[in-house]
This record gives C-alpha cells, structure tokens and sequence, in this order.
C-alpha cells in the first residue's frame, strides 16, 4: 500500500517535471491571442496621463491587430486602474496573471504603484514593462529579471532641465522649488538641489515648498515668491497642481521677475493655452513632444499623431508617447525572441531574456535596454514661445540630449553618481539645438 | 520684513479660510439640525464648481458679457444646491433619519462615490478651468505684492455676508425660528404645528447651496479636478470638527484660525503646511473634545 502510494507519487514528480522540462527546453504553443495587461489611472488627479496613455493603447493595439497582431497572434489588452488602490490593484493584477493568462503586463505610472508591482511581477514571473513611473530607485537598488523599464527614469528626467538652464541661464543666483508633496516631488527635488550644489554651489536655495498634493490653491505660495524674488522657480508639478500654480502666479505677475522651469510641463501646455508665458523652461519626461524635431515628417510620427487626434481631440502628451514605446518594446522582443528560437513561439524565459539590449523606437529617438532592465531614452527641453497656428505656447529653442550622458551608469545608485559630478559637468553635456519651424 | 510679511501672511489666510468657511458652513448646518455627517458635502462642492465653471465657459464662448460670469457663479450654485441637494434629501436621507449614525455615514459616502463616478462621466478626467471672474476684477498691490482682487476682497466679502445673512435668517425669520425649534426639541416643535419633515428639506437644501457655493467661488482660483471634493470635504471636516459640530460663528472663526496658522507656516516652516489643519484641530480637540464652541448636551445651531 505504502510503496504503491510512493511510487504513484514518484510516477507524477517524473511526469511533472518532464512536462516543465519540455516546456522551457522547447517553445511555447502558439497562443491564440496575447493578453496584455495594462495599469493606468482612469480615476484620480493622475487621469491626465492616465487617460491619454489608455487612448494611445487602444489605438496601437487597433492598428497592430489589423496588420494581423504580433508575429500573427492578435492582441488583447486589459486595463486596471491604477486609481482604485493598491490593493485592489494588486489583487487584480494576480488575477490577470494567474487566472486570464496575461502574458506581459504594463505597470505602471506612479512610483509609488511601481514601487509594489515590481516585486510582485518579479514573484509572478510574468514579463513587465515599467511604462511610465518615474522613480531611479526599483531598478538601482534591486535585480530583477522579469521587470524592465521601457523609459527613463527620474536621473536624466530631472538633469536634462536643469542642463538646459545652467546652459540658457547660467547667472541665476537663487532658486525656489515648489513640488507636490508627495514621492515624485521629492525625490526630483533631491536629485536636481543634489546635482545643483555640485554645479553651482554658489546659487542660494532661498525656499523649499511643498503643498500638499492635489492643493486647490498655491496663493500663499505665490506671495511669499514674490517676497523672496527668486531668480529660478523650480515646479516639477504637473495635472491640475501645475495648472493652478501657473495661472495663479501668471495672474499676480509671477512670471515677470523669476524664471520659471517645469520639467513636466509639456503635458500641460495644451490646457494652460495663453496662460502660460513665453520664455519658461519645459520638459517632457524624454524626448516627447508632438512637434518633434527630428521626427515630425516620419510617417509612423504623422499617423499616430493624427489618429490620436481625431481620437481625443488633443495632440499626444508623453504619456501617451510612454505608452507608444511600450507597444514598440512588446513588438521588438517578440520579433527578436522569435528569431533567437527558429521561428517557435517563445516562452515568457525567453522573452525576458530576450528583454536585455533590446532596441526599439517609439516616437522619439530610438532606445535601448540595458542590462539593469533600464532603457536610456534621449530628453527633450526647451522654451516656450508664441507661434502662429497655435492656441497654446509650443517649444522653441529645443535641446535634445542624449540619455545615455545623464543616465547613472549600470549598478551605480544615482545620487552617488552625482555626488561625483565635476563642477562644469552638466553646463558641457551634449546637445542638438533645434528652433521651432 | 517682519511686520510686513505677518501682513502678507494674514492676507493669504483671510482669503484661504473665506472659501473653508463657505464649504464647512454648510456641513456644520446640516449635521447641527439634522445630526448627519453629510460626506456627500465634497460631491456638491465639486458639481457646483463644474455646473458654475461650464456655465461661465458657455457665456464666454457665446461672446456674452464676461462680467455675466459672477451672477452665473450663483446661479450655477443654486442650481445644484436645489435640484441635487433637494433629491438627495427626498429620495434618501428622509429614509435613514431614524437609523444608526455609522449607516447614515455609509449612505452619504456610497452617494459621494456616486457622484464622484458621475462628474468623471460628464467632465471627464482633464483639469477644467474658468478664471474669467478673477481676471476681470485685476490684480491690488500690498507691500509690493500682487493679489488678486476676487482673493483677499471679494472672497472674504462673499463669506462676511453670508455669515451675517445666515445669522439673520436664523434668528430673525419664521423659517430660522421653525429650523432653531426643530434642533431644540423635533417632537415638542412638531406637536405645536411645526412641519420638521419640511424643516429638514429646507436645511439639507440650504446646507447643501452653500457647498455648491463654496465650489463655484472657488472656481475662478483653481483648476478643477477629480478628487476635489474628496479633499474638500476632509479639510470642512477639520473646520466644522475644530469649531464644534453645528456650530456657525464657530465655524467662520476656526476656518479663520485653520487659514491664517496655514499662511504663517507656508512662511516660517513650510514642512508644517500640509498638517496645520489637522494639528489644530488635534491640539483644540485634546484640550476641548467637543470643539472650541461645542455644548456637551443637545446640537445648537
């Protein structure tokens, strides 16, 4: 009795793992469709991105299907809100995985969300693509092999602008930062007030605010500016945050006697329309930007812009552009996963491993991943000005940088890497310029 | 410096605590008369921003006057305050009055959720904005500094008048006296003739203009977002809380309180701004845990 139990139980270990064997040793059946599981804000303040990244999905995976999918499996995508809460999400995110049979997922936009999906993923094991979050930390601090970042991270994001400004304005003397109480607030502040003291020690940070975020109002913010008169305003705000404080300091004469730098302000523009001055600094989280020096007359470029106008109404912000590099990552590894294994359908290992020097090109210059998992993506910084044909300010005077000068080298943890800066470093990294046309 | 910027700090705080004031009015009247922690106070906060800023939106568009923008602030207000501050009585709270008080909570937070789903489903996700009011008026200097006008004038003006104009209508009219009647004693005011059920209407309406009120002047200040109600709400909250719960004057003089602290510390200690409210109303409710004006015994308005 006791011997038929265990050899029963041996018969089922060798068959087990004989099927597990097979299955890493050869390639994966053909699925009938690849589920792609995507985590977006369609609630909440961060819906500005949210919303226009889940349109710019909906629009890739339309145009992907009707050429006949990936390598012909045709895509599905799932959403999950990234609004709803972490636990939601989470439980959500499992189910996905382990139940629908998602095969890659998208996850996520906030940092905070990241920070969570991450290792969860990593548990998984299911292939995951960073799309959107901006925090340096998950990949720095931790090795995964299931998670990859298919954009830049907070580093480059945060020094490209402050680049552009030792560069267009070297005499500022003091600088004020206003951020979002909250993880993305600050941390781009540690890493711009870091890389600051070491290019410019002599600059005075004369006020450190941080209103609460989603604040309705930055009034008593905006009078004490005017007070300390600094000669740069740092926001790395954005959404309704960024719109408020903009207006209510155009309205009482801000923007008159500071410079301002909004390194995410390329995402407001449209909204902010007139009330948006000329001459301040923006950035885009990359090189993202719907006029696009380099890649305004491309095909690819022109089509998706129109489609995701006659979609929204409104031209793409970068987090639709995310969002875009994210499908082209997908399409690009499958493509490559499927040559590595003669033509077969790859399993997720596979997959993954095929994840590591991946290039790739959305909207913006071409990327690739590096052997953290982290892609170096080119950033994108100008000023604003007035032009005719438009009702909002567009971005002249452009700087593209390449990623890889303002990315913390492989292994290296960021602020580390900043601390050993030299002085003139950032004032002499190379750029193209371009003017608006 | 000094002097000056104590008066600057004073400035921005008048002007913050005059819109506090307007939304947490209306939910210490609610719950003083009909003892309901309304949570649903945030979702007419925010409809009455949106109906008022897509009011505004539509007479700019259509080339009408732009001063037409302010009586359309009122307007929109009344309008949500009436029709959804009256169903929302009719079809619901008349229901539960009777009920436990953590059901009555769970009712007015499953209708805020509602509402919140329902603004994203009309105005969407993208930030909306309709600052023509606070254009028109321009911009006053104090001490070299610009405010605007709609900020440290008319606000705090609206909020004057609408503590005295209810204070008036309490104390010197017919309904005030029915609605004093009903929070002193519903049965002995119902037995000599006073319709309570009506009573309650008329509060819950009236409570529920001034959170549309308070939306639709903040309009001009600030980009109208999802989540502003719920925001919105927690802040009135630690107004009403602070002041004691049903208490009026009370309320105009912790939002004051809340509103200048909040100012000093964007000044002195900005690290404290976000928590100000909150340790005040900690510190008021350690020393006085039924508010700085709470009576231990029966709601008074």
């Amino acid at each position: 009795m006791k011997f038929k139990a265990l050899y029963l139980g041996g018969v089922l270990t060798a068959a087990l793992s004989a099927a597990t064997l097979t299955g890493a040793a050869w390639a994966a059946d053909k699925p009938a469709e690849l589920k792609i599981g995507i985590t977006t804000y369609s609630s909440g303040s961060a819906s500005v991105f949210g919303v226009p990244a889940r349109h710019a999905a909906e629009i890739l995976a339309e145009e992907i299907n009707a050429k006949g999918g990936v390598n012909g499996v045709p895509l599905k995508l799932y959403f999950i809100d990234e609004g709803a809460g972490l636990e939601t999400l989470m439980t959500e995110y499992r189910r996905l995985v382990e139940d629908e049979g998602v095969e890659v997922t998208f996850a996520s936009i906030s940092s905070g969300v990241c920070n969570k999906m991450a290792p969860l993923a990593e548990d998984l094991e299911v292939v995951n693509f960073m799309w959107d979050c901006g925090t340096q930390r998950i990949l720095e601090d931790d090795k995964y092999d299931y998670v990859f970042r298919t954009q830049a991270n907070a580093t480059p994001e945060v020094l490209a602008p402050l680049a552009y400004l030792l560069k267009a304005n070297p005499d500022f003397k003091t600088i004020a930062v206003v951020n979002q109480d909250y993880a993305w607030g600050r941390d781009s502040w540690e890493i711009f007030s870091n890389a600051l003291k070491i290019q410019r020690p002599d600059v005075k940070v004369v006020a450190e605010l941080f209103p609460a975020f989603g604040a309705a109002d930055f009034s008593t913010e905006v009078s004490r500016l005017q007070a300390l008169k600094p000669d740069v305003i740092l926001s790395t705000s954005w959404g309704g945050d960024l719109d408020t404080f903009v207006r209510q300091a155009k309205q009482r004469g801000l923007f008159e006697t500071s410079k301002f730098v909004l390194p995410l302000a390329e995402s407001s523009l449209q909204r902010l329309g007139d009330d948006l001055p000329e001459g301040v600094i923006v950035g885009a989280r990359g090189d993202h930007y719907f006029l696009h020096p380099e890649m305004r007359d491309k095909e690819k470029f022109k089509t998706f812009n129109e489609k995701f106008k006659a979609r929204t109404g409104e031209y793409p912000i970068y987090s639709a552009a995310h969002m875009v590099q994210a499908f082209a990552a997908l399409e690009a590894v499958y493509d490559k996963a499927i040559k590595a294994n003669g033509g077969e359908w790859p399993t997720k290992e596979q997959v993954a491993e095929a994840m590591v020097g991946l290039e790739f090109q959305g909207l913006g210059r071409p990327l690739v991943i590096r052997e953290d998992g982290q892609a170096v993506e080119a950033q994108l910084v100008g000023t604003t000005a007035k032009r005719d044909g438009y009702n909002f300010k567009v971005i002249d005077k452009m700087e593209l940088y390449d990623g890889k000068d303002l990315m913390a080298p492989v292994g290296e943890n960021s602020l580390k890497w900043i601390a050993k800066f030299k002085p003139d470093f950032l004032s002499k990294v190379p750029s193209t310029s371009f003017s608006h046309k | 410096m000094t002097l000056n910027f104590a008066v600057l700090a004073l400035l921005d705080g008048i002007a913050y605590a005059s819109l506090l004031f307007l939304v947490a009015v209306g939910l210490t009247l609610i719950f003083g008369v009909l003892g309901i922690l309304n949570i649903a106070h945030g979702s007419l906060y925010a409809i009455g921003a949106y109906v008022a800023a897509t009011l505004g939106q539509w007479l700019v568009a259509n080339g009408y006057n732009p001063w037409l923008t302010f009586p359309a602030l009122f307007a929109g207000a009344t309008i949500v305050g009436i029709v959804l501050g009256g169903l929302l009585e009719r079809l619901l709270l008349q229901r539960i009055y009777a009920k436990d008080e953590i059901l009555q909570l769970l009712v007015t937070f499953a209708v805020f959720m509602i509402l919140e789903n329902l603004q994203r489903m009309i105005w969407g996700v993208q930030p909306y904005f309709m600052s023509t009011p606070l254009n028109l008026l321009g911009n006053v200097s104090f001490f070299g500094i610009n405010y605007t006008a709609y900020q440290v004038l008319f606000l705090p003006a609206a909020a004057i008048v609408v503590l005295f104009a209810l204070r008036h209508f309490l104390r010197h009219t017919s309904m005030g006296a029915q609605i004093l009647a009903v929070t002193e004693d519903r049965e002995a005011a119902t037995s000599i003739g006073i319709n309570a059920t009506r009573v309650y209407f008329m509060t819950f309406v009236i409570g529920a203009c001034f959170a549309a009120l308070g939306g639709a002047l903040a309009t001009p200040t600030t980009s109208l977002v999802t989540g502003m109600g719920a925001n919105m709400i927690v802040l009135s909250f630690a107004v009403a809380a602070t002041a004691g719960l049903g208490q009026i004057e009370g309320a105009a003089i912790s939002a004051l309180m809340i509103g200048i602290a909040r100012a000093f510390a964007v000044y002195l200690s900005p690290e404290l701004e976000v928590i100000m409210p909150y340790l005040i109303m900690v510190l008021v409710l350690l020393i006085k845990p039924n508010g700085l004006f709470g009576k231990v015994t029966a709601r008074k308005i």
